[in-house]
């Protein structure tokens, strides 16, 4: 069944002379740009797009915006106690600020209506088409891009639309992540994905195991300690646990006070460990594990409340799980615990279904792209991901600065295209460079990113795209 | 437009803090989709200033109209300490606050507020009344004209102006003194940095910016005006015989009309489709 947005869009010409390989016909949409995912940076790219200019097709699978934010979607990963982990002024979009009476850390539901009012104050929804999926992306001749769409659920028929560019924010939390462990078919208790936590009832008189010492997983694990019967914590390594305040501040404003002064790294860490020691304290007398790397080495967790609830027992720290045994589970250091439930709070990893993976320069299939500044595609000028980044601090600043210089560069391929050019070829010599520190190689850490680091990565670009100093 | 700041790093630290902030508003009886437009009083002024004329006759010709009153100015919440950024936070504020992309109309030292502000918002348009965007060429022209007014706010007292320098001659006598009854004070710092302060960060989302103000202005001079409109590469639309304050003037529907004409005929950006 077609959505009402469906039928109001205008149908191909038939002088259309492209088809697709299958022999439809293909709508030419001419300079016009193709958004995938309405979520927070696919919005902040449609404004930006309009705003240098361009028209703008933005294809949303959902009936609404705000994407992983929108408790309402099915691949929402919030749950009910969700809050942000970067404070206010980290996570807002640079030129449309949060009510600066909001809390500090808001929750989940006020980013949805805040990416609600940005879309009825930049008037985006008009350029959005709701219930509808992306299934296919191909390049065509002249840097230019078929996108086959349909209605979600695979309802009605496929549509072709040719663009002139194609920004891919699909979201890269969505799609779980689970790991391998022997006996796991046959464990007799619950098994669940973070991603299907959603209250904390769900966990009220369980005995319940939190795999995963993500923000997530401390997030369960905290809940687990207020619901459940007993909680245990398993993490792989030892992990610094930051307070979300110190010296009365969200911990973020003061890091930034450092950042600010240009403090090096090492110093910064220095007094990073020291602060930790002096406030939340040495924490192997509980069992953590020490840990096995500097602060800023990981992606960071911003929870005051799991120290606590260690500190009086409520959470057991435990080692990483060796194998399920049912009704056991064993841990590598050789102890049984008997937990009913499981929660996996073990991550995400990205997808693009609708796209060749070799397209994104992931030759192996693995699921990693080969990017410059995580967003631009070697060989594709016209192609580009935003918000496919991990970083220390707010999200949506990044996406917002990154739609900005893809409008940059998609207007120079007219006005000056030797800039243009100098750009890709940037592009495809900085394809893979890291914008953090040294970090632990895993899928958690293949797009971390510190936030001024890369900030200034992408300044750096749009002032060599504006032939400026 | 280009050249814009992206890394905050100090401003992430140190966060503007929340004030109770008054806005007065009229809207249009029917809904056009017209932009809203927000007022932005100059230092001393408050929303107030916009409620006696302007207001009123913007929400008429059809378009929703706001007025805030910068933190320690009107009904607004004290602030002592203010800093022009944190007028400019206030007003970006407001703005963002609105249902739609809005208009920025900045008068006086309000207009200096709007152009720190345009950096921060993609304003859909910004018109600069009377612009005091600071300078010790305006401090200069004010010593002149009112100097026992002027000289205490170098050394942190109030700015005091005077009836004469912000009425024409056609403005009754009686009004102009209710007007500058009314009248309270920048902060200090405010002040300070309005004479030595930064250049306004250039506007995000390149939105087209109005000049206008009166060549008889006895705040701002003629030199000042022509160079604000230069600066945003235009040349200013000119209101002969009107004191600094437009708005409260006798005449104060020229001006207004002049900018409610400016932007029905520009083609505002975005709704280009």
């Amino acid at each position: 069944m077609p959505t009402p947005t469906e039928q109001s869009r205008p149908d191909p010409e038939p002088a259309t002379l492209a088809r697709t390989r299958d022999g439809r016909p293909v709508s030419d949409r001419g300079d016009t740009v193709c958004v995938i995912g309405a979520g927070a940076s696919g919005l902040t790219a449609v404004k930006n797009l309009v705003e240098h200019g361009f028209g703008v097709d933005c294809y949303e699978r959902e009936t609404g915006v705000g994407g992983a934010w929108n408790w309402r979607h099915d691949r929402s990963p919030v749950y009910a106690s969700t809050h942000l982990v970067s404070s206010r002024p980290f996570t807002e979009f640079p030129d449309f600020p949060m009510p600066d009476d909001w809390p500090d850390y808001p929750h989940h539901s006020q980013l949805l209506s805040y990416f609600e009012r940005y879309a009825d104050h930049f008037d985006l929804r008009r350029h959005i088409w709701f219930g509808t999926e992306v299934i296919r992306v191909e390049p065509v001749a002249e840097d230019r891009w078929d996108v086959t769409t349909r209605s979600t659920g695979g309802y009605g028929p496929e549509r072709t639309s040719r663009y002139a560019a194609v920004l891919i924010a699909n979201g890269h939390n969505w799609s779980p992540k689970l790991p391998r462990y022997e006996g796991l078919e046959q464990f007799r208790g619950e098994v669940m994905h973070a991603s299907s936590y959603k209250d904390p009832a769900q966990l009220r008189g369980r005995r319940v195991l939190v795999v995963g010492a993500g923000n997530t997983g401390c997030d369960i694990a905290v809940e687990a300690a207020q619901q459940a019967s007993h909680c245990w914590h398993s993490t792989r390594r030892g992990y610094w646990y930051a307070p979300k305040y110190v010296f009365g501040r969200p911990a973020d404003q003061i890091n930034d006070t450092l950042l600010a002064l240009r403090v090096p790294l090492r110093l910064r860490q220095w007094l990073y460990h020291r602060t930790l020691r002096l406030t939340v304290g040495d924490l192997t007398r509980f069992g953590l594990p020490r840990p096995d790397h500097r602060v800023y080495e990981t992606h960071p967790i911003a929870n005051s409340q799991l120290v606590y609830y260690v500190g009086h027992g409520a959470i057991s720290p435990v080692p990483d799980v060796a194998r399920f045994d049912s009704p056991t589970v064993e841990l590598t250091d050789g102890r049984r615990i008997d937990p009913d439930l499981v929660v996996f709070a073990t991550g995400y990893l990205p997808r693009f279904e609708f796209l060749d993976p070799k397209v994104l320069g992931d030759d192996e299939g693995v699921g990693r792209p080969r990017l410059w500044l995580h967003a631009f595609v070697p060989d594709h000028p016209t192609l580009a991901v935003a918000g496919l980044l991990q970083p220390d601090s707010g999200l949506f600043p990044l996406a917002h600065w990154q739609s900005v210089l893809f409008a940059r560069l998609l207007r120079l391929r007219t006005t000056r295209p030797e800039r243009a050019a100098a750009f890709a070829a940037r592009a495809r010599s900085g394809a893979g460079e890291r914008y953090a520190g040294p970090v632990k190689d895993s899928t958690r850490h293949w797009f971390e990113v510190g936030h001024v680091d890369y900030l200034r990565a992408l300044e750096r670009a749009l002032r060599d795209l504006e032939g400026g100093k | 437009m280009n050249g814009e700041r992206v890394i905050r790093s100090g401003e992430w630290a140190r966060p503007v803090r929340p004030v109770r902030r008054e806005v007065l508003s009229a809207r249009p009886e029917l809904d056009e989709g017209q932009p809203p437009l927000l007022f932005v009083p100059g230092f001393g002024h408050g929303a107030w200033a916009y409620a006696e004329h302007w207001l009123g006759h913007t929400a008429a010709r059809g378009f929703p109209a706001y007025a805030v009153s910068l933190r320690g100015h009107g009904g607004s919440g004290p602030a002592p300490e203010a800093t022009l950024r944190a007028y400019a936070h206030d007003v970006v504020q407001v703005a963002a606050s609105l249902p739609r992309q809005a208009v920025l109309v900045g008068h006086g030292a309000g207009a200096l507020v709007v152009a720190h502000a345009l950096a921060r918002y993609p304003a859909r348009a910004a018109v600069l009344v009377a612009p005091v965007l600071g300078g010790w060429a305006t401090f200069g022209a004010a010593l002149r004209r009112n100097p026992l007014g002027t000289l205490p706010a170098v050394f942190g007292g109030g700015l005091r102006l005077s009836r004469r320098q912000l009425f024409g001659r056609e403005t009754p006598d009686a009004d102009a003194r209710r007007h500058t009854n009314r009248l309270g004070r920048a902060a200090r710092r405010a002040q300070w940095e309005l004479l030595t302060g930064t250049d306004p960060e250039p506007p995000v989302g390149g939105p087209p910016v109005l000049v206008l103000g009166s060549p008889d202005d006895r705040v701002l001079p003629a030199t000042a005006l022509t160079r604000a409109a230069r600066r945003y590469g235009s040349a200013p639309l000119l209101f002969p015989g009107m004191g600094h304050d437009l708005m409260l003037d006798a005449r104060w529907q020229e001006p207004i009309d002049a900018i409610l004409d400016w932007l029905v005929k520009n083609p505002i950006r975005g709704e280009v489709r």
